[in-house]
């Protein structure tokens, strides 16, 4: 075991980990945020998304202990703390962007770093840029409109 | 209320935005692995690593030394504590009069292993990577055996081929048929011309997002079992399991199946898992939770298709059809999951006439055994292997006759309705020359010349394919599924929970998994009571709150559990009008229900829903001697036919002769799902249907190694997964033909996107690739296979 202090959602944390432990195994287990999903074993499918220092990991490739002294955002940590949603939490539901729910924590959390480093980008660029991001229900159209929109009202 | 009243209500036809979404932003939705119970241990499976073998013997002493472990479940544990196999959920019945073949469907092989992936042992320990490590440590003696994993293969027969059951002794389960064989061939003597095709309709893996999971949970105090687990239909679960498999008292189990991530069929069946969780979690007084790594749902979740037929099509020098005639060799895989024998059967040959009135059809299947994963129902289940091969058909008759894929179509289409079609099923309304000439008037058809002009200037291929689809939804009447063989019923249950202070909780036997139930019938009760949509709560996917229904399946949803809460509703409208009277002096024969208020006819007299309920449950002034206090109906519903959704798609692809890369350009389709409640949720769920069938035409495919038996394609490595830059803009379109016998007028939307797309590809690739000689191509269509096939046309 080893100790690892990190920011997650704007909370600084304490944990003891393994060394092989996975940042997706410490979020999900260790500090009970079960809103990032493990949805593969290969690293594909995006569902564990999250914000390491504003830029999107899969963290069930990234190890806890890498994380060590970074700033962690999950989905738990994007609504504002009266409850409020992220104008690209509030687009996704706006545009029905989601259906099961299941990779839509990934997604978003891939779509705001999306919008951050390409604020005007187009439909095409955000349908390349999903690529990391498996959805198996909404057949990615509604989700490309909830990502325009959220850029919009990110702006 | 008949469907054209209702589908005037407020709220109907409006796009609510879904009550389910904020939980699922936040992080806040609740899947079975996000559930943490005390006490919790961690199972982990050992699969076989052999597509056949004898197992010899399984020795656990390593794994039960290693750290954290609780214990090893075999084989013979299973056998020593009675638990059955797994059974099969529709009865067929070969043409010899003979059931069909049903061997045992083992929880944890005893003596043999019959496909990568099969299931040998449990182990449990307190943690996961205890649970994984230990079973490294089970030790499994096999003998290797031949396989056959094709289906093309194993219809071939032979004496060389491996058995895997021995009430199979040649691996066929059943061989069936539907329709007057003799009338068919009479009709092909006097054919002008005859179209004939050999088509496969490429096996492929479901790949929901979240990967099933379960937690088995027993109480030594009430002696009852919980089993939480990503199931679309948890009551059925409970039935398999409990009066099936472990000879349960049915009222001792209580399944949940809370948020699930996607299903499209592969949740629908009783897994071996989820009985050894429920059997050892007592054995062990311990809760135990399994979660599905992507690998072995790979290796072990339910696989889709799987068909190879042939096809004949006679027809008159018009372009009339005169028959069809059909032989589909189906692979079932190793085993008959839940409901694998009705879907090459009774969800596809039905299905054969399409939209055509083809006078006469006949159709023979005969379904195998291959040492695969067991194949089962997968997004619209039958209907996708029976729209691919009569659509293919028909385009192809028309290039064969000199015709308009269109002008084929419309010649044919049925145009009066109710028409009974040689197959069994009665269509009840439709209108599919509207769908087909919306379609073409969103695709802009009329400026399809030019893009192709357009794409041979920049040295590309274009094409254009039409795919005209029917399918049946709402699997019903219950009494005509059980002549047929199914072996349960298909009705589905509402209960409409009205409160003292007027809001509602409504409790359906359907199961959301994505489809938005919460929100949808949440409108349909808001629309009758005339309340808001959020006084509505709606809950479903537990056994213990939820009485008896049949889950989700089948596009069913609407169309059954809806029609239920409908009934429901009538319940409560009909005593909540006793009351009103009584509250306005009045007969109850002269009190009108309408937005929220009961009235006096002809009066200005009114009490509101809220008053009603109220009084209901406060019952001061309530007339006790005559009715019971509360507001509370439960309804069931049996439909009386299916529901028939039917439309056309227009695809247009774009090829790179040079590599074979094959773009979707434009895609319409244009759907007649009757009433549409919600069309942001039905055109959502059009988008993931057509996603999941273009994905079929062109990206996926599941195939195993045919020498060793060995899945290929195990991972989103190897299996192509759509994603968000393989597809355009999709144009919908609706036409609206209300189903003429459920009180709603719907028909049902879920499966339609991936029941019609596929054709409409496959016809456009073949259309692009005709100059160059191309006239047949199976799916999927990657790049390497277009290629191939224009390298092949271009040396013939």
């Amino acid at each position: 075991m080893q100790q690892l202090k990190m920011n997650v959602n704007q909370k600084e944390v304490t944990l003891n980990v393994e060394p092989n432990t996975l940042l997706v195994q410490a979020l999900r287990e260790s500090l009970h945020l079960t809103g990032t999903h493990v949805g593969c074993d290969t690293a594909q499918c995006g569902a564990c998304t999250v914000l390491m220092d504003g830029r999107s990991i899969k963290s069930c490739n990234v190890l806890a202990l890498q994380a060590a002294g970074s700033h962690i955002t999950t989905i738990e940590g994007l609504a504002q703390k009266d409850g409020t949603l992220h104008p690209m939490q509030a687009a996704f539901k706006e545009c029905h962007g989601l259906q099961c729910g299941f990779c839509t924590p990934g997604m978003v959390m891939s779509a705001v770093d999306l919008c951050s480093r390409h604020p005007n980008a187009d439909e095409a660029q955000i349908r390349e840029q999903l690529e990391g991001n498996l959805c198996r229900c909404t057949g990615y159209q509604n989700i490309v409109k909830a990502v325009q929109m959220g850029a919009a009202n990110m702006k | 209320m008949g469907a054209s009243d209702f589908s005037n209500l407020p709220h109907i036809g409006e796009s609510v935005r879904r009550k389910e979404d904020y939980r699922f932003l936040t992080g806040a939705g609740q899947y079975t692995d996000d559930i943490d119970l005390p006490n919790m241990t961690h199972a982990y499976f050992v699969r076989s690593p052999h597509a056949h073998a004898k197992v010899l013997s399984v020795d656990t002493a390593a794994a039960l030394k290693s750290p954290g472990v609780i214990e090893v479940f075999t084989g013979r544990d299973v056998q020593g504590d009675k638990i059955n196999g797994l059974p099969c959920g529709w009865l067929i019945t070969s043409t010899d009069g003979q059931p069909m073949k049903e061997p045992a469907h083992p929880i944890l092989a005893l003596d043999r292993v019959r496909y990568v992936g099969d299931h040998v042992a449990m182990v449990v320990a307190e943690t996961l990577e205890q649970a994984r490590a230990a079973a490294e440590l089970v030790e499994v003696h096999y003998e290797e055996l031949p396989s056959v994993v094709d289906v093309a293969q194993v219809s071939a027969k032979g004496a060389h081929l491996p058995v895997l059951h021995p009430e199979a002794p040649d691996n066929l389960c059943y061989h069936w048929a539907i329709g007057d064989k003799g009338q068919v061939d009479e009709a092909f003597k006097h054919a002008h011309h005859v179209t004939k095709l050999d088509l496969i309709n490429n096996r492929l893996v479901p790949n929901a997002m979240e990967p099933r999971a379960a937690i088995g949970s027993y109480n030594r105090a009430s002696d009852e079992y919980t089993l939480y687990v990503s199931n679309q239909n948890p009551h059925v679960e409970r039935l398999l399991m409990t009066a099936f498999v472990m000879g349960l008292p049915e009222h001792k189990v209580r399944v949940i199946a809370p948020d699930v991530g996607g299903g499209f069929g592969s949740k629908i069946y009783l897994y071996a898992e989820d009985v050894c969780l429920t059997w050892a979690s007592k054995k062990l007084n311990r809760n135990i939770k399994w979660n599905c790594e992507r690998g072995e749902a790979f290796l072990s979740d339910a696989h889709g298709r799987d068909h190879a037929s042939h096809a004949e099509m006679a027809l008159d020098k018009d372009g009339h059809f005169l028959a069809l005639r059909v032989h589909t060799n189906a692979n079932l895989g190793a085993y008959l999951s839940t409901f694998a024998t009705a879907v090459p059967t009774i969800l596809y040959a039905t299905l054969l006439a399409g939209q055509y009135k083809t006078p006469q059809i006949y159709v023979e299947v005969d379904a195998w055994f291959t040492n695969t994963a067991p194949v089962d129902a997968y997004r619209g289940a039958g209907r996708p292997e029976a729209t691919y091969l009569l659509e293919r058909l028909v385009s192809r008759a028309a290039w064969e006759m000199g015709m308009g894929q269109d002008e084929i179509r419309t010649k044919n289409f049925i145009q009066q309705f109710p028409y009974q079609t040689p197959v069994a099923l009665q269509y009840d309304v439709g209108d599919f020359h509207a769908c087909m000439s919306q379609a073409q008037q969103k695709a802009d058809v009329s400026g399809y010349a030019k893009r192709k002009a357009d794409s041979q200037a920049r040295g590309m291929l274009r094409g254009v394919g039409y795919s005209s689809y029917i399918e049946a939804c709402g699997i019903a009447p219950s009494n005509i599924a059980g002549a047929l063989g199914a072996r349960a019923g298909l009705f589905e249950c509402g209960e409409v929970r009205v409160h003292p202070t007027g809001s509602v909780t409504v409790f359906t036997g359907s199961h959301s998994h994505g489809q938005g139930h919460e929100t949808t019938f949440a409108q349909v009760v808001a629309a009758r009571l005339g309340l808001s949509v959020d006084q509505v709560d709606v809950v479903h996917g537990d056994t213990g709150r939820v009485p008896f229904g049949m889950g989700t399946y089948g596009s069913r949803s609407i169309s059954v559990g809806g029609a239920a809460i409908m009934r429901a509703i009538d319940k409560i409208e009909t005593k909540a009008k006793k009351i009103a009277a009584h509250l306005l002096e009045a007969s109850d024969v002269d009190i009108e229900f309408k937005n929220g208020e009961f009235t006096v006819k002809g009066t200005d007299k009114k009490v509101t829903f809220g008053q009603v309920a109220l009084t209901a449950y406060v019952p001061h002034n309530y007339p006790l001697d005559k009715l019971e206090p509360g507001l509370n109906e439960t309804a069931f519903y049996d439909p009386t036919n299916f529901t028939f959704p039917a439309g056309t798609y227009i695809c247009e692809v774009e090829i790179d002769p040079q590599t074979g890369v094959t773009r979707v350009d434009r895609f319409t389709a244009v759907d007649d799902f009757g009433t549409i409640i919600n069309p942001m949720i039905v055109e959502g769920q059009i988008h993931g249907g057509l996603v999941q069938g273009i994905g079929q035409a062109l990206l996926e495919n599941c195939v195993y190694d045919p020498q060793t038996g060995q899945l290929l394609t195990g991972s989103f490595m190897d299996y192509t997964m759509p994603r968000a830059d393989d597809f355009p803009h999709f144009e919908i379109g609706h036409v609206c033909t209300p189903c003429t016998h459920n009180p709603l007028g719907t028909k049902g939307c879920g499966e339609a996107g991936a029941i019609g797309s596929p054709p409409a590809v496959i016809n456009a690739v073949l259309d692009a690739l005709a100059p160059l000689g191309v006239k047949d191509l199976d799916m999927p269509a990657t790049p390497h296979r277009v290629w191939a096939a224009i390298q092949k046309a271009s040396h013939a």
